[in-house]
């Protein structure tokens, strides 16, 4: 095996198992906001208990995300040297921010919020949550710009004296607004909040099925389910679309392997399914004639360019671009009809129409709940396949027509070295992978505790919060379960 | 001052921020399975770091990104020549994020008792490494022509780099054991303040060792104090600091020991890049091959913006570190919300 392969499926498999993590840090967060935002406006202690009860699950996630989240500014170094050497003018400065900008505002925050729940007045806590909130977007904004720039790189220009050859930046506001930018962090912010979102259903459909904490759990599956539909819907008909004209527009070649569109056409087909044999040069399945070019051009007899469009090209594996994709977009597309079910059995009712108490049909349709249950885990799945479709259609080059991934590689780097390196980190991933599951459900297990203490002054003002901290120690005694 | 001599002080002053903050946390980890015996205590521990220890580690990463933007060439030679070293650091990094996230998260004693281990020991190893990579920052590695570093895991183990991590561990402990001292009460705080001047003895004798061999096999870094005499006092100023860390320890102003030993940790790190610069690394193949300040930086415009940047962030980053510290100050408790 050589160093280069290796390091590809290191990074790969690294990556993604960090990138199960931050998209629920950015939409559970949001949700949680939701949730405690919630009790400022009414008060009601249960969504305080709820918001407690998924800060929990937060810092459990949070946790997660930042151990594995350092791995890949490590990688870009010791497997990718030349590509650092190359890039490290342009792709580092953002890398910088990131850590100025994001990184800080999470960490700063994070101890108020994971720590702070009890401690400071609930204004201030959540302010705190805001701040870790805005602080994983920001984190994930200069990510997704570093990575544009890589799909659609402008604003630089190369130099080759003094060696090493290396990407100078002409431009700041190009590096920075790439073509792919705006569209791809839309995207994917509108996922990371689904995948949240999701998060919060499934466990409350659970908690609904099995009979436990039923009133919370109800309140919860009622304020998220608005925000799930609305967001999948979102996602299929504006912001992936909207992604998948970019790619149309900037990454043709990618776009004709992703969709196995080995001719050019007018009323080019969008597959739903199906397979590429890449020895005959042909795509089977099931498709939608024309669909492509009305999503691209919104025009059904537009050409699309096919992969016979760019002869000697290098193209990336299509066959297994082709299913990551259809994956995603197949997942993303059955979103929109589980949420639009769900909302539908909640707002049909039990019984005679006249009477005002009767029961919402969601509650005791357990196939619709179980399949909420499930549905967080498909959203990552989808959410992991996107990624793998951004990053495999940009393959063979590392920086999309610049740098050939191969000439990015640690020039003295042993394939023994490689080896090691993922061995640990497949056993050290696995053992986390337990340890995540296995305290998550411990968490769902207890579930919302009741409140410690309950809030005995009345906050008005940021001053008048700050005093409230003070106090704390007065009131550490103080116990009261409201349920 | 060009704009990369600026970010040469920006870089060290980053990475001093990195071991003054994760260096009282590591030190945490150092002392807590010698120190911190039952429960109650080792959580003690655990909370007087619990709301800082995330964010004291961003500094590191933010070190790592900011050599990658402004020595984009030491930034690749540094971490790939290095491979298996930053791998185990990389370990050690994750195993103690989980040690602590995870360690209290189970009632049972065996759980807790495996996860204090691994935090204890997880905090050593990262010590340690992170002294053996500024050894041989310090002894110079094989750079070649095309800036990559010819050596293997064990070319990197060297006495003398070894001599570094184990004295970067005993400053470590020292410095986590004054802010132990600050954080806990009664039995506690009386054991931790008895091993304290133990530690700080160990500490002097090692980082004098460290001296000499500098002084004896090191010239090209030491000749910069000899041909010139103002950077002597940056040393200089950090035997101060650490004389007067002892006396304060002594006269329980702890507090104040805490910023002294804060201020010898920033000044030795300051007192080794004056040796070493221009350089950021030197190599043992041929010095025509080595990295410095002009060669591996960034073009000026990427410098500067990194420079907005870091003037526009970091008064922000001062402001609330400094906040988490002032809401969570005073002793660290056992309760509910804690680890």
């Amino acid at each position: 095996m050589d160093p280069e392969l290796l390091s590809r499926i290191q990074f790969a498999f690294t990556a993604s198992f960090h990138f199960i993590f931050p998209p629920l840090s950015m939409g559970l967060g949001l949700m949680l906001l939701v949730v405690s935002g919630a009790y400022l406006r009414t008060r009601d202690p249960k969504w305080r208990r709820l918001a407690f009860f998924w800060t929990k699950v937060y810092g459990l996630i949070f946790a997660l995300g930042v151990a594995t989240g350092v791995v890949q500014e490590f990688e870009f170094g010791m497997n990718w040297a030349d590509y650092s050497r190359f890039v490290g003018n342009v792709f580092g400065s953002l890398l910088a921010a990131e850590g100025v900008f994001a990184f800080f505002l999470e960490g700063g925050f994070l101890g108020l919020m994971l720590f702070g729940g009890n401690r400071l007045g609930p204004r201030l806590w959540f302010f705190a949550t805001l701040m870790v909130v805005v602080g994983a977007h920001f984190s994930a904004l200069w990510i997704i710009m570093a990575n544009s720039w890589m799909q659609t790189p402008q604003g630089f220009e190369v130099v080759t004296d003094p060696a090493p050859v290396r990407a100078v930046m002409t431009d700041f506001g190009q590096v920075v607004f790439t073509p792919s930018f705006l569209p791809r962090l839309l995207h994917v912010f509108i996922a990371s909040w689904t995948a949240g979102s999701a998060l919060m259903l499934s466990v409350s459909a659970w908690y609904v099925l099995r009979g436990r904490h039923l009133d919370l759990a109800k309140s919860n599956f009622s304020l998220v389910l608005p925000f799930f539909i609305v967001l999948t819907i979102s996602n299929v008909v504006l912001f992936g679309a909207n992604q998948a004209i970019e790619v149309t527009h900037q990454q043709p070649l990618k776009l004709a392997s992703m969709e196995g569109l080995w001719q050019g056409t007018t009323c080019a087909p969008l597959y739903l399914f199906g397979w590429v044999d890449t020895a005959t040069q042909t795509t089977h399945g099931l498709s939608i004639p024309c669909l492509l070019s009305v999503l691209a051009y919104f025009n059904p007899q537009a050409y699309v360019q096919g992969l016979n469009d760019f002869p000697g090209a290098p193209v990336p594996p299509i066959a297994l671009l082709f299913q990551v994709y259809h994956l995603m977009f197949m997942l993303g597309s059955l979103f929109v009809p589980v949420g639009l079910l769900g909302g539908l059995f909640w707002f049909l009712k039990k019984g005679d129409k006249g009477d005002a108490d009767r029961p919402r049909r969601i509650w005791e349709a357990r196939p619709v709940l179980w399949l909420f249950v499930i549905t967080v885990f498909f959203v990552e799945v989808a959410i992991i396949a996107g990624w793998w479709t951004a990053e495999i259609g940009r393959q063979p080059w590392v920086v999309y027509n610049v740098l050939l991934t191969a000439d990015g590689v640690s020039p003295l780097l042993s394939a023994g070295e490689v080896i090691a390196s993922l061995g640990m980190f497949v056993l050290l991933y696995a053992l986390l992978l337990v340890l995540f599951l296995y305290l998550l459900n411990a968490k769902i297990q207890v579930g919302p505790e009741p409140l410690e203490e309950v809030e005995t002054v009345e906050v008005s003002s940021l001053p008048d919060t700050f005093r409230e901290i003070f106090r704390r120690r007065d009131r550490a005694d103080v116990r009261e379960d409201p349920s | 001052m060009s704009l990369a001599n600026i970010w040469y002080v920006l870089f060290v002053l980053i990475i001093a921020g990195y071991l003054i903050l994760d260096g009282f946390d590591m030190g945490v980890g150092i002392l807590h399975l010698p120190l911190a015996r039952t429960d109650q205590e080792r959580r003690t521990f655990l909370n007087s770091i619990g709301p800082v220890w995330d964010g004291n580690e961003v500094w590191l990463v933010l070190g790592g990104g900011v050599l990658f933007a402004v020595f984009p060439l030491v930034y690749a030679s540094l971490f790939s020549g290095f491979y298996l070293a930053f791998m185990l650091v990389l370990l050690v990094m994750i195993l103690r994020t989980v040690a602590i996230e995870f360690r209290s998260k189970e009632q049972s004693p065996r759980w807790r008792s495996a996860w204090d281990t691994v935090f204890w020991a997880a905090s050593v190893g990262l010590a340690l490494l992170l002294g053996v990579a500024f050894g041989n920052v310090l002894s110079g590695v094989p750079i070649d022509a095309d800036g990559n570093i010819r050596a293997s895991l064990t070319d990197l183990l060297t006495p003398f780099a070894l001599l570094v991590g184990v004295t970067a561990v005993a400053m470590f402990a020292t410095h986590g054991a004054i802010f132990l001292s600050l954080k806990t009460e009664g039995e506690l705080q009386a054991r931790v303040e008895r091993v304290l001047p133990r530690l700080m003895v160990a500490f002097f004798v090692l980082n004098t060792l460290v001296v000499i061999a500098m002084v004896m096999f090191r010239q090209d870094i030491t000749a910069r104090y000899t041909t010139d005499i103002w950077p002597v006092i940056f040393p200089a100023a950090a035997l101060v600091a650490l004389v007067a860390a002892w006396v304060l320890v002594r006269r329980g102003r702890t507090f104040e020991a805490f910023l002294a030993s804060a201020a010898m940790i920033a000044l030795l790190l300051i007192s080794g890049a004056i040796g070493l610069y221009p350089n950021l690394l030197i190599s043992t193949t041929d010095p025509a091959y080595n990295l410095t300040v002009t060669n591996a930086a960034s073009a000026d415009n990427t410098l500067a913006v990194a420079l907005i940047v870091a003037v526009i962030g970091m008064p922000f980053v001062l402001l609330y570190t400094a906040g988490v510290y002032w809401i969570f100050r005073g002793k660290a408790t056992v309760d509910k919300g804690g680890y």
